[in-house]
């Protein structure tokens, strides 16, 4: 799987690329215009990372060019603007997902699997871990073969931890991922404690070899039993 | 009052006075004319009656005035030497008017033969309650006519010169930053030239340091997202490497917490300015009771951990053009603060009108500063860990649109916004 990070910013392209690289994921960078230009131009990619300001050049063009050659690889736009209208003419570009600076690596990471997962025509749209395998398009999970019951917000709490498995997850980033952009207030963290401890016992009720652990109060991780 | 009212009205004061000096002095000098001419006609009538007198002595026996117009009476030379031409005022009966009239009388003295007469010589004069009442019509008239006369100039001539004086009123008046456009219309008065240069020349520079105030803030904000996104994700790496005390964790967990707030603070900033320099301006016809439900639907989680309930009363459909970001933002605004200044097992309750949608929530007991309610940064409780800018945001969002945000308080506290432009 070869990722391709076009972001000129270098701490947040090291960040980046570190954390795509602890999932094993094959990560080259291009920090301008150009760079990007000639990578493009010589290797393939499944999945780009695509900056929209760059020096030198504006990264929807570089889109524009890319999809007018017909190359397959999946693009996620990522914006510093936030605006609308590069959200707008990337996806009508043909970019597959749209990321808006500031984000959590948890968030790219779930956004990258799930293009992956998408891109992968008739290939499984499953997670397995251990003895816990996650349907996403049903959305439905399984242990030992036996359909766990979940609410909506809790298969979500669980497919997200999947996707950032043995990774530590922030609880900001975990809250605005479920809940919505807009559910920011400090006080109402609390009830995404009660959530996962609800997860937590419907998932230990049925022996799942996998468990949501606290990390300091920063967030939570999905690990293996 | 209008400066044209002003005007006119200063110089009908004005005008009256100078008016009834200058009525005054014209009578008075009028009238020592008339006698004038008056006196010089006596004095040649006197003339004529003695040279009639040399060739026709009978007339020197004309006692009375009778059909005449004078009077001859002898006296003795003593008096007549004495005797000085006097011109007087007085009456006499007028046969035409039966009535006296005022008439103008010299009185003189002359010798004929060696002999001493006294002569009264008569004529008629100007009756001056006559002159003074014709005058003072006229005068009125005249008053009349120039207070007309400046009204039609006011009206035609005043409106006319002042004309872009108004327009750039009318301007003023209808100025808003978020448009700054003042378009002077050409003069060729120097003073309202001058008047536009400078209006001109404010707005530019009102206009200029709003600018500049507002990209600065857009720009703060923006440049404020990549160390602040760098800081979060090198302390989530220190904390995922697992190599903590749990004394070193509750410092990594404050500091990261406190940038999170930070983040927050400066996308809710970042929003504001976006919403004040008008980056949203795809508008549509928004249906606000199905959003509602959707934002309640979305807080579900959020309403039952704090045990609170909700009563949704949709009295009519409301549907609002607007852009559909701003209004999702907005309601969700209203909803959150309504979740977050509750307590457990609190109230929520949603009123949908065709024109309005107001969110009341249970809360403190005693009504909150409706000033300061909408101001950036204002907080009932300083140490809430809330931005202070939500509701601040739900008012941006409002007066984008011209829609009006109002709080009351009626055991519950109550914010509605009302639709209407």
């Amino acid at each position: 799987m070869k990722i391709l990070v076009i972001e000129d910013e270098p701490e947040i392209r090291n960040d980046i690329m570190q954390s795509l690289q602890q999932e094993n994921y094959v990560v080259e960078s291009a920090p301008d215009y150009e760079a990007a230009r000639e990578k493009l131009g010589v290797y393939e990619y499944d999945c780009i990372l695509l900056d929209i300001g760059l020096p030198g050049g504006n990264g929807l063009q570089l889109l524009d060019e890319l999809k007018k050659e017909g190359k397959q690889s999946g693009v996620i736009i990522v914006s510093a603007k936030g605006s609308i209208d590069d959200k707008v003419k990337g996806l009508d570009l043909g970019a597959d997902d749209y990321l808006s600076k500031p984000f959590h690596m948890a968030e790219l990471r779930a956004r990258i699997k799930s293009l992956i997962r998408r891109k992968k025509l008739g290939g499984s749209t499953t997670i397995e871990i251990n003895n816990v395998i996650i349907h996403t398009e049903q959305r439905a999970v399984y242990i030992n073969d036996t359909q766990l019951q979940l609410n909506r917000k809790e298969f979500d709490v669980l497919l997200y931890m999947a996707t950032n498995r043995n990774r530590l997850v922030n609880k900001t980033a975990l809250a605005e991922h479920v809940w919505g952009d807009y559910i920011d207030e400090v006080n109402s963290f609390d009830f995404i404690y009660s959530q996962i401890k609800n997860l937590r016992k419907k998932l230990k009720e049925q022996h799942a070899r996998i468990e949501i652990q606290a990390v300091y109060g920063v967030g939570y991780k999905l690990t293996d039993i | 009052m209008k400066v044209l009212n002003y005007i006119t009205s200063y110089l009908a004061i004005i005008l009256l006075v100078i008016i009834s000096i200058w009525a005054g002095i014209f009578y008075y000098a009028m009238l020592g004319e008339i006698y004038d001419s008056i006196d010089d006609g006596l004095d040649n009538q006197k003339g004529l009656i003695l040279q009639k007198v040399a060739v026709d002595s009978t007339i020197l026996n004309k006692v009375g005035f009778e059909e005449g117009d004078y009077a001859i009476r002898e006296i003795s030379a003593e008096t007549a030497r004495n005797f000085r031409d006097v011109y007087s005022d007085t009456s006499m009966f007028m046969q035409n008017e039966q009535d006296f009239e005022p008439v103008r009388l010299l009185n003189t003295a002359f010798e004929h033969k060696g002999r001493y007469y006294q002569m009264q010589v008569v004529t008629s004069m100007v009756e001056e309650d006559d002159l003074v009442r014709e005058l003072l019509y006229a005068l009125i008239w005249l008053y009349a006519g120039l207070i007309i006369t400046i009204l039609i100039l006011n009206n035609f001539l005043l409106k006319r010169t002042w004309r872009p004086f108004y327009q750039l009123l009318a301007q003023l008046k209808n100025f808003r930053l978020e448009k700054p456009v003042v378009e002077t219309p050409p003069t060729k008065i120097e003073e309202f030239r001058l008047l536009n240069e400078a209006v001109q020349k404010m707005v530019q520079g009102t206009t200029d340091s709003y600018n500049s105030q507002k990209h600065f803030i857009e720009n703060a904000s923006h440049e404020l997202q990549t160390p602040l996104a760098i800081s979060i994700n090198k302390l989530e790496a220190l904390a995922e490497g697992g190599r903590l005390t749990s004394e070193d964790a509750k410092l990594l967990q404050t500091a990261l917490n406190n940038l999170e707030r930070l983040t927050r603070l400066n996308r809710s900033l970042l929003l504001l300015s976006k919403i004040e320099n008008r980056q949203f301006a795809s508008e549509e016809d928004v249906n606000i009771n199905e959003l509602v439900n959707k934002i309640i639907a979305d807080f579900h989680d959020q309403l039952q951990f704090n045990n609170l309930s909700v009563e949704m009363a949709e009295q009519e459909t409301c549907t609002v053009n607007m852009n559909h970001d701003l209004a999702l933002i907005m309601i969700t605004n209203l909803v959150k603060n309504a979740v977050v200044h509750n307590y457990k097992g609190g109230k929520i309750t949603i009123d949908i009108r065709r024109n309005s949608l107001t969110v009341g929530n249970t809360g403190k007991a005693e009504p909150l500063n409706r000033e300061r309610l909408f101001q950036r940064f204002y907080k009932e409780d300083e140490t809430a860990s809330s931005t202070g800018l939500g509701l601040a945001i739900v008012k941006a969002i409002a007066e984008a649109y011209g829609f009006s945000v109002d709080y009351s308080f009626r055991q519950l506290h109550l914010i509605s916004v009302s639709f209407n432009k």
